[in-house]
């Protein structure tokens, strides 16, 4: 099946693009980490999108159906891998997140198990009977991606969690979810919500009350908020130029090279850079869903849209908190973000994709 | 093709996917819209932050990385008149409370922890409010050891970050209360201060002098506080001093006190309620001015305790009362030697003049008591034993509004106009007064009591010492200073009869040095001192009559030396000291100090100056300033 398979057919719009946002990504982790126990994220960082690209190389090769054969076996060692990291992960900023690979290596399993939830999602999807979707099939896969999810937020690690819920949301959508349900799930939510924030850790709560009222505590979680809306605004039209940024280059902004990057490039940049990056992940997201219109069946359709729907997730919860317009969950920005494991699961991703418009002409 | 759709085929048996992708292509198209929905979303909240108001923002980022830190000037030393330091400064700690990352709950912990009052802490800073959050406040000085430590072992993250350390000269007064009526003590500047346009050029914050010589002279003595400007990071690290806006340091201040006249005033009046006043009539230099009881001007340095503050204003004997300069009292028999002078002057009295004494007289139909059979009396007897039955004729035959002039003249009822603030005036009835004041006509008979310094008449020390001091000096009366530079204003004069002033000195004298004199405590060895003492009454009859509880008397006593061309006069006043002759040994050591100084510097002016009235008094010291020498119209020298 492979003879099949030509460099030239991969979706090189897709790919430069998510190169170039990699690209703006590690000039802003250089700029601002230097000086501080990061300064060689940036070098790491470029390590991680040779290796991303590789991994994407992979995702590509290996026909999405057959991995969509082995859902049940990628699902039970995803479920294993998170057992593992509750039991013996590292511990990073109050959470275990994190197995130790090699050293100085340590895999976010979190991040891997998405590309698993967008499989099961698609094969789950495609196998309905009918056009419609039943109330007891969508709660069958949000069982499934209960599981998981419950894992994680145990770590505790709510935002990453999080993000498999658009996956499913944008899965169940496509595969003609009822209105009415939508509809009972958004009040059912809304009923929900004042016994679930009881549930949550105080830290989860901290940062909810400071997403709604930022200035009730300026120097807690709110102070992040702040900070990074100070950040923002006194970039400008134009922006402060390359490591100029005095909220990125005196560390008012917390971690600016990774949950917060894009607050130290809007300092950096201005409105003028954010067009151009927001621009930038438009037109990646608008070639993702392309090659969903021009995927070979719906199994295809349906893994595109999920890692659509995931990278417009990421890039919403993690922009919006930057500009105070969404909680702070902690989400990674894709493609800019340092980190190796949300950088590796990205490009994966992205293989996943190629690898649906690699085999378009199938049928 | 067809191997390709073969293959599909079986793929679509093996895993009953389905081909057909178009069927959501309506819904897709949905999530475009969605996805730019979200876009115009996010870029307008940038839009929001970055293009609608990016000045507030870039404001708010320099601020965030600039902190300003006081760097506090330091007050001027006050001297005394030969340049010893009355007080001084000390290095201290004090402790900056940062504003802009303090939290409000960390305030009680920070209370307990250094032995703030939370409240006084809690008004403190509410009077902050108006200003830039990233002005910090300083919280505490004088910082403890164990406050020192209290900070510096929670000054991590996780505690108290907030707090913040600098070096701060602080005011080092003397202790005991020793002239903190004249020196007086800074503070905070206060809210209701703030509001008044005398004190606008100051900002919150600012240690102003609020009392006595630090008021006075607040300008002189305030330095300007300096500042630094630093960046910081978020750990409140510096990164980089901007500038330093280096400090001025306020100027010393040298008074016309002396230390050694002054310790004698303070030592004598320890444990007694009172004042004493000791002035150079020929220039108005105050040498010494002490009162109590007195307060600790330290406990003020910067903001005083609250509980501290409550204890000092409800104290009935009134610490802060600067009695030297705010006590008016009936000058009792003090008043007598005025009485003479005017008598003589106006021609009511010559020094022929004598009366009979019964121990007692009656005037407009009242009796008016003598506290002494006296028998006949002369001007000169009538001083020395203090004979209110000659005064009372004296004062018959003056009038109240001949009193009231000469007393005016002296210098009572109105301020002396020392350089100390809330200088109280006292009071001189008179006819005009009366109706002024009253409504009514002045009845002759109440001149009898103003006679003898009681009634309506009040004096305050300083107006004695001036008064007594100018008489001797033939009618020239200088202004009461403190500061040694200034330079003396022509004095107030009233050309007086030499003959009559000597002849109202030789009856001082003999209060003194003569036997049955009323004032024979004050006598000094090897030197003639002249006097006149006086007790007053503390309550009116009126008073008594109400159900008032008659207190003790206070006793007076003025004394100065030596008898022509004084140098130096003494006014000490003992309240409910009941005897004046108490008053008068107090007097006597303040004098006596004053002697054995100029003993002991070899300027022995008074050493060979036996009391020997005929011969001319020795050469003024040559030491003094010149333009000091007063043209005094008993004898001309130079």
């Amino acid at each position: 099946m492979s003879g099949y398979l030509n460099v030239r057919d991969i979706d090189w719009g897709m790919v430069i693009i998510s190169l170039v946002i990699c690209a703006l990504g590690v000039v802003q982790i250089f700029s601002a980490a230097h000086g501080t126990a990061w300064q060689d994220a940036w070098w790491k960082q470029i390590i991680w999108t040779a290796a991303g690209l590789l991994l994407m190389w992979i995702a590509t090769s290996v026909d999405y159906h057959a991995l969509m054969q082995h859902i049940t076996a990628l699902y039970l060692l995803s479920i294993g891998l998170l057992v593992t990291v509750l039991l013996i992960g590292k511990q990073a900023f109050g959470s275990t997140r994190w197995i130790p690979l090699a050293p100085g290596v340590h895999l976010q399993v979190s991040e891997f198990v998405k590309l698993v939830i967008i499989l099961l999602v698609a094969r789950f999807m495609t196998e309905l009977h009918s056009d419609t979707l039943e109330t007891r099939d969508l709660l069958k896969v949000l069982a499934l991606i209960g599981i998981p999810m419950l894992l994680i937020v145990k770590e505790p690690d709510l935002g990453t969690a999080l993000t498999y819920l658009p996956i499913l949301a944008v899965g169940a959508f496509l595969a003609g979810l009822n209105w009415r349900y939508l509809a009972a799930v958004g009040v059912l939510v809304i009923l929900v919500l004042p016994v679930g924030i009881h549930f949550l850790q105080p830290y989860q709560k901290a940062r909810l009350v400071s997403f709604l009222d930022p200035d009730r505590d300026p120097r807690g979680t709110g102070y992040q908020v702040i900070q990074s809306k100070i950040a923002v605004g006194a970039g400008g039209m134009w922006g402060k130029g390359v490591a100029q940024g005095t909220q990125t280059q005196l560390r008012f902004l917390p971690v600016p090279h990774t949950d917060f990057i894009f607050s130290a490039f809007a300092e950096e940049h201005g409105f003028v850079g954010v067009v151009v990056v927001l621009a930038l992940y438009f037109m990646l997201l608008m070639q993702i869903v392309k090659n969903a219109q021009t995927a070979p069946d719906r199994a295809g359709m349906y893994i595109c849209m999920g890692v659509a729907a995931l990278v417009l997730f990421h890039v919403l919860v993690n922009v919006g908190m930057v500009v105070g317009r969404m909680p702070v969950t902690g989400i990674p920005l894709p493609l800019m973000s340092a980190g190796g494991s949300s950088m590796l699961s990205m490009f994966l991703m992205l293989g996943l994709v190629n690898n649906v418009r690699l085999r378009r002409f199938v049928n | 093709m067809k191997l390709l759709s073969l293959e599909s085929d079986t793929r679509h048996t093996k895993t009953g996917l389905r081909d057909d992708p178009k069927f959501a292509a309506g819904r897709i198209a949905v999530i475009q819209y969605v996805t730019v929905a979200i876009f115009l979303f996010l870029i307008s909240g940038f839009w929001d932050l970055q293009v609608r108001n990016p000045e507030l923002y870039q404001g708010l980022a320099e601020r965030n990385r600039i902190k300003s830190v006081p760097v506090i000037a330091a007050r001027g030393k006050i001297l005394d008149r030969d340049g010893r330091v009355i007080v001084d400064n000390h290095l201290s700690w004090s402790l900056l409370l940062s504003r802009e990352t303090v939290k409000p709950e960390h305030l009680k912990a920070i209370a307990d922890g250094l032995h703030l009052d939370y409240d006084d802490l809690l008004l403190q800073l509410k009077r902050y409010k108006g200003r830039p959050k990233y002005e910090p406040v300083i919280i505490k000085q004088e910082l403890t050891p164990a406050d020192i430590a209290f900070v510096e072992s929670h000054s991590d993250p996780e505690f108290f970050p907030e707090l913040e350390l600098i070096h701060a000269e602080r005011r080092l007064y003397p202790q005991n209360g020793f002239a903190a009526h004249v020196i007086g003590y800074t503070g905070e500047i206060s809210e209701s201060e703030l509001d008044e346009p005398e004190f606008a050029k100051y900002e919150t914050g600012s240690v102003i002098g609020k009392f006595g010589i630090e008021k006075q002279y607040n300008d002189t003595l305030m330095g300007v506080d300096g500042q630094r400007e630093v960046v910081v990071d978020n750990r409140g690290r510096e990164r980089q001093v901007l500038g330093i806006k280096e400090p001025v340091k306020g100027k010393d201040l040298e008074l016309t006190l002396d230390l050694d006249l002054q310790t004698v005033a303070e030592l004598t009046l320890e444990g007694r309620k009172g004042a004493i006043v000791a002035l150079d009539p020929r220039n108005g230099e105050v040498l010494a001015m002490a009162s109590r009881p007195t307060f600790d001007p330290n406990k003020f340095s910067v903001r005083i305790k609250s509980s501290d503050w409550k204890e000092l204003l409800d104290n009935p004997d009134h610490p802060l009362l600067n009695r030297a300069i705010q006590a008016q009292f009936a000058p009792g028999s003090t008043f007598k030697p005025l009485m003479a002078i005017a008598g003589l002057e106006a021609g009511a009295i010559d020094d022929q003049f004598t009366i009979h004494c019964p121990g007692g007289a009656t005037f407009y139909g009242h009796y008016y008591k003598c506290h002494e059979v006296d028998g006949t009396v002369s001007l000169h007897k009538g001083i020395v034993r203090s004979c209110d039955v000659y005064f009372y004729n004296v004062g018959n035959r003056l009038g109240i509004d001949q009193i009231a002039y000469y007393a005016t003249q002296a210098g009572y009822g109105h301020a002396s106009g020392v350089d100390l603030p809330n200088e109280a005036s006292g009071v001189v009835p008179s006819s005009e007064w009366k109706i002024r004041n009253f409504r009514q006509k002045w009845y002759a008979g109440e001149t009898i009591s103003v006679s003898i310094g009681q009634g309506a008449v009040t004096v305050t020390p300083i107006q004695l010492a001036r008064a007594i001091g100018g008489i001797a000096m033939g009618g020239v009366w200088y202004k009461p200073h403190l500061l040694k530079s200034a330079k003396p204003e022509p004095p107030h004069q009233l050309a007086l009869n030499p003959e009559n002033v000597a002849k109202v000195v030789s009856g001082m004298c003999g209060v003194v040095n003569e036997a049955g004199g009323t004032g024979v405590r004050a006598k000094l060895p090897g030197v003639e001192v002249c006097g006149k003492t006086g007790t007053a009454q503390l309550a009116s009859n009126a008073f008594l009559k109400r159900g008032g509880k008659a207190g003790k008397d206070n006793a007076w006593f003025v004394g100065f030396l030596p008898p022509e061309h004084p140098e130096i006069v003494v006014a000490g006043l003992y309240e409910g000291g009941e005897k004046s002759y108490f008053t008068a040994a107090l007097v006597r050591d303040v004098l006596k100090a004053y002697v054995d100084k100029k003993t002991r510097l070899g300027q022995s002016l008074l050493a060979g100056n036996k009391p020997a009235p005929a011969a001319p008094a020795a050469p003024v010291s040559p030491d003094l300033p010149k333009g000091t020498e007063p043209s005094t119209p008993g004898g001309e020298r130079e």
